[in-house]
């Protein structure tokens, strides 16, 4: 069950979360199962795929071109979910897949959980699907399909608002490390480690994961002093677009990391 | 109000605030106090005082007598060009300008198509002491190069905008992403009544006064509050919005809203959102917008900056769906050969964007008896380096 591998990642491992970002289709097509297949290999404990948007308004330039290359490339997702076909028989790493609302609608939110939960997805991060939307109309259809959805909080989330979401949902909490687009550099202030231990001391229910201008072994380290782990995007785009063959990136950089 | 929005942000099916977690506090301040902010008697002091003095308001309703006898019907023109700025979009900005100064902002970003916006947004950044960051698509940036130029000279700094189509989308994107940057003394003036919900309410009632006037002034000239027909172009719809406002309830009042079909329809050149668009999610809004099968947004195209968008007002894709509005599609060429006319006939050189509607009168076939208001959105000034060049084209060098 889809749940389950998350639930069970969260009870085996407490701290020192690493999960990582990419787009599919990137920076070929044919890249997005052989990517995935070496972060398992490499250690990731979770992988968020990206599915391409034409108009991705909360992600930097970074992951703006990943996006317009992966588009070029002839990345969608029918291909995404085709290419993800069978890909339980070879990973088990937990999986998420993260994207812009209007090509989800497209494809037919119902046939997409669908699909996505046969493939052996086991989460959602929909950026701009609102709340009151969420409770109405998507929550009993990802519940269906045993799929749960990450949200995301920012340091200007109230704590009611954290709360609620905290209640909301059942894998984990998206905590974005600053105000800002995806890709841009985590500055450590004061008012961020106030952010940080104002939320751990929440005691919520769900783990937290730190994400947004984690980039390297320091800000990786760093973020796991405050919660359970991080996600690194950007960075990790970034050293995809190394001469070296694919697997061979993926591979440098997460030796870096650890 | 049947067209008026719902209290969850909603024009039947569409609207709402599809925005990621980063903009939530912002939209939702705004969403809490906009209307408690325009109620208070001050702020409408203020608000009245500036359209009356500052803005030049209120705008002639010009009866247009030659252009009556070309098309056998009674026109009259809403003279939005003769705004300060030279166009409608200055009635939402100072609204929105004395809204951020009392939300306690002291950042103002917007974006802009023709630089219309641009323009009418960097006047009340200058009014108002506020600094003023517009973003603008690098194609824009080129075919309205003198609107770029007033920017600077009011004291904006104009970021052109490199992506996708480097058009009014692009630039939208790229000023919500500053807004996602800029979370605490940051406003964000859409130009448009488009964006999550509560912008393309506040921009509509902003832009009311239009036809607000036009009502009291069709009284004292006919003896009637109620035309037969009020036309409009369609870029995100403010314009429209503002002209409609008070003729949605209205059913005798015939609302034509007009699109930019750019070289046809069909052409894969155009910006008929109406006709080519499909119920899908656009800065925030759930609305009918232009896409691939696979939800890409796709790039519109016409030769009117201002109309060059891939999406619809929330509103106009509701007045679209019930038939409460006719929606006609004008081409390139049929707006260029209005702009001529209405300049030679009446000796008023009008925005490409606003020939759109004027090219219209052919399709609407009014009759002699009837009352058309057409609101004259903007002035040519702006067009003038694409209006010589097409015409250059078309005729061949002076
Ligand atoms: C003169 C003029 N008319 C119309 C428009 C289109 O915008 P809207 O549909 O919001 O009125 C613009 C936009 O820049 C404009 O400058």
């Amino acid at each position: 069950m889809a749940q389950n591998r998350l639930s069970r990642l969260f009870q085996e491992k407490s701290g020192n979360l690493l999960n990582i970002y990419f787009t599919a289709g990137y920076p070929k097509l044919e890249d997005t199962v052989t990517i995935l297949e070496e972060l398992e290999a490499a250690g990731a404990d979770l992988v968020e795929i990206g599915m391409p948007f034409s108009d991705p308004l909360a992600d930097g330039p970074t992951i703006q071109a990943s996006n317009m290359v992966a588009l070029e490339n002839g990345m969608s997702i029918k291909t995404l979910l085709q290419q993800l076909e069978g890909v339980r028989e070879r990973v088990t790493v937990p999986i998420i897949l993260m994207g812009y609302l209007n090509p989800v609608m497209q494809y037919g939110f119902e046939r997409f959980c669908e699909d996505a939960a046969r493939v052996g997805v086991d989460g959602l991060i929909l950026p701009d699907l609102p709340f009151a939307e969420y409770e109405e109309e998507y929550k009993p259809v990802l519940e269906k399909h045993g799929l749960s959805l990450i949200f995301l909080i920012t340091p200007q989330t109230s704590e009611d608002r954290i709360r609620q979401i905290d209640k909301l949902t059942n894998s984990f909490i998206y905590m974005v490390s600053s105000a800002s687009t995806t890709g841009s550099q985590v500055q450590t202030s004061d008012s961020q480690k106030a952010y940080f231990s104002k939320v751990k001391g929440l005691g919520l229910k769900n783990p937290l994961l730190i994400g947004f201008g984690i980039s390297d072994k320091p800000s990786f380290e760093m973020a796991c002093l405050s919660a359970h782990g991080a996600i690194i995007g950007s960075a990790f785009i970034k050293a995809l677009q190394k001469p070296q063959e694919v697997r061979e990136n993926v591979r440098s950089f997460l030796q870096t990391l650890r | 109000m049947e067209y008026g929005v719902n209290e969850r942000g909603y024009y039947g099916q569409f609207g709402g605030a599809f925005i990621p977690e980063m903009l939530y506090p912002n939209v939702e301040e705004l969403r809490e106090k906009y209307l408690s902010i325009m109620a208070e008697p001050e702020f409408q002091q203020e608000l009245q005082e500036l359209l009356h003095d500052y803005v030049g308001r209120p705008t002639p309703l010009y009866h247009a007598k030659r252009l009556s006898a070309l098309y056998n019907t009674k026109i009259y023109l809403k003279r939005e060009d003769l705004n300060h700025t030279g166009a409608h979009k200055i009635n939402n900005t100072v609204g929105q300008i004395l809204l951020a100064k009392r939300l306690g902002k002291k950042r103002i970003i917007a974006e802009t198509g023709a630089g219309q916006h641009g323009v009418a947004t960097a006047t009340v950044c200058a009014l108002a002491g506020l600094e003023c960051i517009v973003y603008m698509g690098t194609v824009d940036i080129e075919r309205q190069r003198p609107n770029v130029e007033k920017m600077r000279l009011l004291g904006a700094t104009v970021v052109p905008a490199t992506s996708g189509s480097q058009t009014l989308k692009d630039a939208t994107n790229e000023a919500i992403r500053d807004w996602i940057n800029h979370p605490e003394d940051t406003h964000y003036i859409i130009g448009s009544v488009v964006g999550p919900h509560p912008y393309p309410d506040m921009v509509a009632r902003f832009q009311s006064v239009i036809s607000e006037e036009i009502r009291k002034q069709l009284l004292e000239k006919e003896g009637r509050e109620l035309p037969d027909y009020v036309v409009a172009c369609v870029g995100g719809g403010s314009n429209a919005a503002g002209a409609f406002y008070h003729f949605l309830d209205e059913p005798s009042v015939n609302l034509i809203a007009v699109e930019a079909a750019g070289l046809g329809v069909d052409s894969g050149h155009s910006a008929a959102t109406s006709v080519l668009g499909k119920t899908g999610i656009i800065h925030g809004s759930k609305t009918l917008l232009m896409q691939t099968e696979d939800g890409q947004i796709t790039e519109p195209y016409s030769i009117s900056a201002g109309l060059d968008y891939p999406g619809v007002g929330p509103l106009h894709a509701h007045l679209a769906q019930t038939g409460r509005a006719r929606f006609i599609a004008i081409t390139d060429a049929d707006a260029m050969e209005a702009l001529r006319e209405l300049s030679r006939l009446e000796g008023i050189i009008p925005a490409i964007e606003t020939s759109h509607a004027l090219a219209a009168l052919k399709e609407i076939k009014a009759g002699p008896e009837e009352v058309v208001v057409l609101n004259l959105s903007g002035r040519g000034d702006k067009d003038l380096n694409t209006i010589l060049t097409y015409f250059e084209q078309q005729d061949g060098p002076k």
